[in-house]
């Protein structure tokens, strides 16, 4: 049924025919029309299952001029850029002059005739996005399977096919590159961009800046991270993304070579273009990268993803809330499974596994003014040697996306934590603090050695701090800071105390009575126990029995944990 | 590059104008008639409308030129008269034209900030011999006859006519600009400065958009529709009517004029394709800065066989190296000959827009500036500046060997004014933030400021999730507002502080961080610093090399950034002494002075600092005394205009309010919280408009009232291991009374501005808490709450109790529970235990009596 599906194999033809369609008409507003015509389309039962995903796609298996859809993270903003909307050009057959629409494209067919008075300029904007950060791969896999794309060459593909060896890959990941590798955490080195071809091209060309100067840096928020990335061409309703969103995009994916601006030819005629000149090379580079590296994505719809958790139903239906909701009884038999297996992986402790559950459904549900309600950031201490890195790997099952960030002194010193402005390339550098919404961010202090810290390494704890204090970062534009609020679940493994300031509960029981006055944080951290117990429960009031339990818990809690040393003692 | 016939935005224009091609001669010729009419009279040629998007000329080589020295082969000489003007002509042309023909004798310099490169428009002009810049003109069908430059709706006359009208007439006599100081405003404004002009020899006339739309609506329409036309148009009548004021004036070149503040676009993120070839203002901060760049205008090209030269203009960016010498025929014999090649000044400048124009969640935009010729190195990196340009949009080029053609534009600003924001700032004039404010706006604040609780009213907007600790905002509100500035230099004082320096300290946990959060967070320049991690460079400036310049460059650190603003600086009592000492020249002089790496320099940081620090052992300890707790030096003490304590009461009931507002934070809903209180907008709205408009003085009752405070302050800060006044502390008392009075936009500080600043002084200290004779804060008394109702009910209750024992006569002792009964019977109230001791304690704070065991004893 080809075509029926023309919208997605060749959605230009459907807005160019809008566009003809609406010549003679004055004031039709065909691209609200357009803009919608996709949206419906996009809204029927599964259609948006049928649209192929840069996500587990190879870039060179799709046709170009053809809809995709990309599961993504806005990780710059670039300047607005001017395009022509429509332009004149002489048909090459006839020489008659003919109005072409020039949305959605990044190269015009023909020669443009600028003198043309009907030429029309208008406005977009530009995204440059990435693969949701340390998105773990059976979340990768869980959307991956739902799509139904056909994709032409591959008749025999299989997006998980060769998931089963990555698996074990990781595993020695995990032990040996938090030590060797500054840059690497033990996230997979290869995420579920499942086919063989495109991975070893990949790994043809590795693409860490350190290891290819002149290869292009993707800018990943993760070191080690795969994946496409692309520059999101956004026309409708410019202003209503912010930074550091999740969304799925759908668009119209352009690949034309046309757009590196870096081919060597050009080199040379810049130095004749005074405007050229004005770019550094580096800007060029980033601004525009090769197309079959970096495609080009022009927007036609998208829908912001609150969770990223493929097996939960997607945005929109959740103000419906009756269509899936669980019964009471299968939730609390639910919870109960799973604080059974967290105390499993928590060597037994079962109070630990409570608070690890109202760790993990803890989220930053708003802020009265810079003070974050909600956050729950945990701090298990007394772990044995290892062990964090196993609790990771069960945590990494739960979670769609985390990451893991050994608190090594190395990578304290070395790692880029905060995103900066990089003002020669025009573009904002990540950092593995440039976060998705309720992203898990695991700390294993237990890696922590003596040894001296360097102003980045200072830098760096204090960023970690200001975010578990404060749900935000304070991203270096150099001139100034400017800071971007975030929601992101700390949890922090460590032998003793951990010197960031979390809720602190102790997994070697230590029995040291310290009876001391309710401070305001106290009552805060009890509000927010309760508040996430009964979340947990799936309730939606707080009852007094939450209540109850939640004093108990942090009663135990605190019979297990030494009383805070003072910290300005003289 | 810009020209209409190849900006996008040309395509917008012209709707009511004939789009006649330009070499149509019917409707033009009465247009050149009249100029012609008109040139004869000021000189034979008007230079400056033509010359812009004609020819640029390099001021580094003004006499290589080739209208002497080698007149154009292919150039008809009325034509060079018409469109590439004698002005180009070096000093020694200036010989030529007699003295009196000012405008003649005076070369005209290039603007490439309006005129494009293009050579378009060139080729019209050699084929019809009239002055405008577009070549063309057109006649609006309506007007009949009324000429236009082809594309706009401006005729040049009218408009020339207007300008110069308004240069002759235009009087503000409100005018408070800083560049307008020492003028006479009720004279024309304009004209001053063309006198200014003449004297001085800086031919640059700076015109205020805003003056020209309250003088002339139309033609400050058509100046920022159309600029690259009416600007040239101008330049020509500024320069008619100076060198016909003037005509003995020597000049470098003619006059230019650079209007600034155009209303059309304040926001670089609000730049849409409609500003395309516009008139725009926008603000920003400068991050790059390039290299100098050589524009070639135009090329020297001389053939190898024969010696014979040729000349090229730039087209479109590109020069069309010619292939035959037209001489002697020989192909491919011309060679480019650098240095007689004609260059212009240009530099490449990136803004980006200011931290505060910004929605939450967006990167900051940028855009590129283009600064010609004087304007080259005007603005450094990290100047925050406001930029009046014209808004270009380049398409990208086509590439020769490909067919299509990227379809995006390139855009950027060319720049005709800067105005540094900063600069404002070190000369030490009033705000920068001329904040604007809607009539409605304006309205609202008024009628807020009317409110008689509004002092309580905006301090319970101050941080809402922070709970009680009303007088520390109400201390902290007063500190936003600040005192009125005062300027002394003519005595010899210098300015006065007028910024108020709080430090709040006390035990942890009391939210004084948050405190200090909102705050920086609320004002617009605001810094955040934490004492521990900040060093002493880190707080003033540092002198550093500039990797790319190799040039050692200032940078400037919290303080000096906070300039007007608040500097937060948390962990005050972790600061190294070395660190903290910098602050005390901040702190009253409010200046830095540097002396480092070759640098010598003062700088402005006029800030207040807002300081949160813990007691010397953490906690605060009931045993000692409050100066002993604090434990800071006492210079830097003296310099705090409100030390505010904050203590943990432990205390039942205040643990319920403190819970209670605490788990409220977390079940309202988000609107339920907004009803409750001002938005934080509204509070920032009302703070700024009291900086700028409000400036109170000191009223008779109140000057007499202060000295009383002062007197009183003394005497209590004389008392045991209490903070000291000093004559430090009278001023504090008065910038409190003024920015009390700012709360009530009133321009007249009177008592009770007074009373509230006694009270607050004293309030932040716990004075009313400490006991005289030892020292020590009784925290016993602050566990009973000291809200102003209590303490009013107490001062009654002690009163009625002086009545009783007043009534009683002389009695040396009475016994207590005795005296209690008597209260008791006298009072209509109940009189609780707790309030009888009380009123007993407030009695002996006076001296009245004393309590020893179960007697109390009369003194005096």
């Amino acid at each position: 049924m080809p075509s029926t599906d023309d919208w997605i194999h060749n959605p230009l033809g459907v807005v160019e025919g809008m566009f003809a369609a609406s010549q003679n008409v004055p004031d039709s507003g065909w691209e609200a029309k357009a803009v919608a015509f996709f949206k419906d389309r996009l809204e029927e039962k599964d259609a948006h299952t049928r649209v192929p995903s840069l996500n587990d796609v190879p870039l060179h298996y799709l046709p170009p001029g053809s809809l995709v859809r990309f599961r993504c993270f806005i990780q710059d903003m670039f300047d607005p850029e001017f395009y022509t909307g429509a332009y004149e050009a002489a048909d090459p057959t006839t020489g008659a002059k003919v109005l072409r629409c020039g949305k959605y494209r990044d190269v015009t067919d023909c020669a443009v005739d600028f003198n043309s008075g009907n030429t029309l300029t208008a406005e977009r904007r530009t995204f440059y996005c990435v693969p949701i950060p340390g998105e773990n791969p059976w979340a990768k896999e869980g959307f991956a399977a739902s799509s139904r794309a056909r994709v032409a060459p591959s008749t025999s593909y299989a997006p998980t096919r060769q998931k089963r060896s990555y698996e074990e890959d990781d595993d020695d990941d995990m032990d040996t590159q938090p030590q060797t590798q500054p840059h690497t955490g033990p996230q997979s080195p290869t995420e579920a961009r499942g086919n063989g071809d495109c991975k070893r091209r990949e790994k043809a060309a590795p693409c860490g800046p350190a290891a290819a100067p002149a290869h292009l840096d993707l800018n990943f928020p993760l070191p080690g991270e795969k994946g496409p990335s692309c520059l999101l061409k956004v026309y409708e309703e410019r202003d209503g993304f912010t930074l550091n969103e999740a969304v799925e995009v759908f668009g119209i994916l352009s690949v034309s070579p046309a757009l590196g601006a870096l081919a060597d030819g050009d080199a040379s005629s810049s130095l004749l273009d005074p405007a050229g000149a004005m770019e550094t090379a580096e800007e060029q580079r980033v601004h525009s990268p090769p197309a079959s590296l970096v495609p080009r994505l022009h927007m036609l719809h998208a829908t912001p993803l609150p969770h990223g958790n493929p097996l939960l139903p997607a945005a929109g239906l959740e103000d419906g809330s009756a269509c899936s909701s669980p019964s009471p009884g299968e939730l609390s038999s639910a919870r109960a499974e799973l604080l059974s297996f967290l105390s499993g992986v928590l060597l037994g402790d079962a109070l630990a596994a409570e608070y690890l559950i109202l760790h993990l459904v803890s989220n930053v549900y708003t802020r009265r003014d810079v003070l974050p309600l909600g956050k729950f950031t945990l701090n298990l201490s007394g772990c044995p040697a290892a062990f964090p890195e196993r609790l990771y790997r069960a945590l990494r099952q739960l979670v769609p996306s985390s990451y893991y960030l050994a608190m090594t002194l190395q990578n304290m010193n070395q790692v880029r934590l905060v995103p900066t402005k990089d003002y020669g390339a025009n573009r904002l550098r990540s950092g593995a603090l440039q976060l998705a919404r309720n992203t898990s961010l695991f700390l294993d202090e237990s890696r922590l050695e003596q040894g001296q810290l360097d102003p980045t390494g200072v830098r760096n704890i204090t960023a970690l701090g200001t975010l578990i204090s404060w749900q935000k970062v304070d991203y270096d534009f150099s001139f100034h800071t400017m800071e971007f609020s975030c929601n992101v679940n700390v949890i922090i493994a460590s032998e003793g105390r951990s010197l960031l300031p979390a809720v602190e509960d102790d997994f070697v029981a230590m029995r040291k009575e310290a009876p001391q006055s309710v401070s305001p944080e106290d009552l805060h951290r009890m509000l927010v126990v309760a508040r996430l117990l009964s979340v947990s429960r799936g309730h939606t009031s707080l009852s007094p029995a939450d209540w109850l339990r939640a004093k108990q818990l942090e009663l135990l809690r605190r019979s297990r944990t030494p009383p805070p040393p003072r910290l300005n003692e003289p | 590059m810009s020209s209409p016939t190849s900006t996008p935005g040309g395509r917008k224009r012209g709707r009511t104008t004939n789009p006649s091609t330009p070499s149509s001669e019917g409707p033009t010729s009465p247009l050149s008639q009249r100029r012609r009419g008109l040139d004869s009279s000021a000189g034979d040629l008007m230079p400056m409308p033509t010359s812009p998007p004609t020819d640029m000329l390099s001021p580094a080589a003004p006499q290589d030129n080739s209208l002497f020295s080698s007149p154009r082969p292919s150039v008809p000489p009325n034509e060079v008269d018409m469109s590439s003007p004698l002005m180009y002509g070096t000093p020694s042309s200036r010989v030529e034209g007699t003295p009196r023909s000012g405008v003649r004798g005076t070369p005209a310099r290039q603007r490439p900030d309006l005129g494009s490169v293009s050579k378009a428009p060139q080729v019209d002009l050699q084929y019809e011999p009239q002055p405008n810049a577009d070549g063309a003109v057109g006649s609006e069908p309506n007007a009949g006859q009324r000429l236009v430059i082809w594309g706009t709706d401006v005729n040049v006359g009218t408009c020339k006519e207007k300008f110069q009208r308004f240069l002759q007439r235009f009087i503000d006599p409100s005018s408070t600009e800083d560049e307008n100081a020492g003028l006479d405003l009720n004279e024309p404004l304009y004209m001053q400065k063309l006198e200014e002009i003449s004297v001085v020899g800086d031919p640059v006339l700076n015109v205020n958009c805003l003056h020209v739309q309250s003088f002339d609506a139309e033609l400050y329409r058509q100046l920022i529709c159309y600029p690259q036309e009416v600007i040239p148009t101008f330049d020509m009548a500024v320069n008619e009517l100076f060198f016909e004021r003037f005509p003995d004036s020597i000049l470098e070149y003619q006059i230019q004029v650079r209007p600034y503040n155009a209303l059309k676009t304040r926001n670089m993120r609000n730049l849409n394709p409609e500003d395309i070839d516009q008139l725009i203002t926008i603000s920003g901060m400068v991050i790059r800065t390039s290299q100098l760049i050589p524009e070639m205008q135009e090329a020297f090209f001389q053939c190898q066989v024969c010696a014979f030269s040729t000349r090229v203009e730039v087209d479109r960016g590109r020069i069309a190296e010619p292939a035959v010498c037209r001489h002697c025929n020989t192909t491919h014999s011309l060679a480019l000959v650098h240095n007689r090649s004609l260059f212009s000044d240009k530099q490449m400048i990136k803004i980006q827009e200011s931290p505060d124009d910004m929605p939450a969640g967006q990167t900051p935009h940028t855009t590129v500036v283009y600064a010609h010729n004087d304007l080259v190195d005007k603005v450094q990196p990290g100047d925050r500046i406001n930029i009046t340009g014209v808004f270009r949009a380049v398409p990208m080029r086509a590439n020769p060997r490909q067919s299509n053609v990227k379809s995006v534009y390139k855009t950027h600003i060319d720049v005709i004014h800067f105005r540094k924001t900063d600069e404002k700032r070190l000369h030490g004039l009033d705000d920068a933030e001329q904040k604007l404010f809607t009539e409605e706006r304006v309205q609202t604040l008024k009628e807020l400021a009317a409110k008689p609780d509004v002092y309580e009213r905006l301090a319970a907007a101050l941080a809402p999730s922070i709970y009680e600790h009303e007088d520390i905002k109400k201390g902290i509100l007063l500190q936003l507002f600040g005192g009125t500035r005062k300027d002394f230099s003519k005595t010899g004082r210098g300015h006065f502080r007028a910024d108020l320096n709080i430090l709040l300290c006390g035990d942890p946990g009391t939210s004084k961080s948050q405190l200090l959060r909102y705050v920086f967070n609320l004002v617009p320049r605001g810094q955040y610093t934490s004492g521990k991690g900040s060093s002493a460079v880190g707080l003033t400036a540092y002198v550093m090399k500039d990797p790319e310049t190799r040039q050692l460059v200032l940078q400037t650190g919290a303080l000096v950034l906070s300039d007007n603003g608040i500097c937060c600086i948390d962990e005050f009592d972790k600061m190294s002494d070395s660190t903290r000492s910098v602050l005390h020249e901040v702190m009253e002089q409010q200046t830095l002075s540097i002396a480092k790496a070759g640098i010598i320099c003062q700088l402005n940081a006029r800030t207040s600092v807002l300081a949160a620090a813990n007691p010397i052992e953490s906690q605060w300890n009931p045993k000692k005394t409050t100066i002993e707790n604090i434990q800071l030096p006492h210079t830097l003490l003296s310099r705090f205009d409100l030390i505010f304590l904050m203590l943990d009461p432990q205390d039942e009931a205040y643990d319920r309010r403190l819970a209670h507002h605490l788990v409220s934070l977390y079940y309202k809903s988000e609107e339920q919280m907004e009803e409750e209180y001002l938005d934080m907008a509204m509070l920032r709205d009302y703070i700024a408009y009291a900086r700028t408009y409000v400036t109170p003085r000191l009223s008779e009752e109140a000057g007499q009232a202060l000295i009383e405070a002062y007197v009183d302050m003394r005497k209590i800060g004389s008392g045991r291991g209490m903070v000291s006044a000093y004559p430090r502390q009278l001023e504090a008392l008065i910038r409190l009374s003024e920015a009390h009075s700012k709360v009530r936009f009133s321009d007249k500080v009177e008592t009770i501005d007074v009373e509230e600043a006694k009270r607050l002084h004293r309030e932040a200290l716990k004075q009313s808490a400490t006991d005289p004779r030892t020292g020590f804060v009784d925290i016993s008394i602050l566990t009973t709450g000291m809200s102003a109702t209590a303490r009013k009910r107490r001062e009654e209750v002690a009163q009625a109790l002086k009545k009783v024992i007043q009534a009683k006569g002389k009695a040396p002792a009475m016994k207590y529970y005795q005296l209690l009964d008597d209260l008791r019977g006298q009072s209509e109230t109940a009189i609780t235990k707790e309030m009888f001791d009380e009123a007993l304690r407030a009695l002996s704070d006076e001296d009245y009596l004393t309590v020893t065991g179960k007697t109390v004893r009369l003194l005096a």
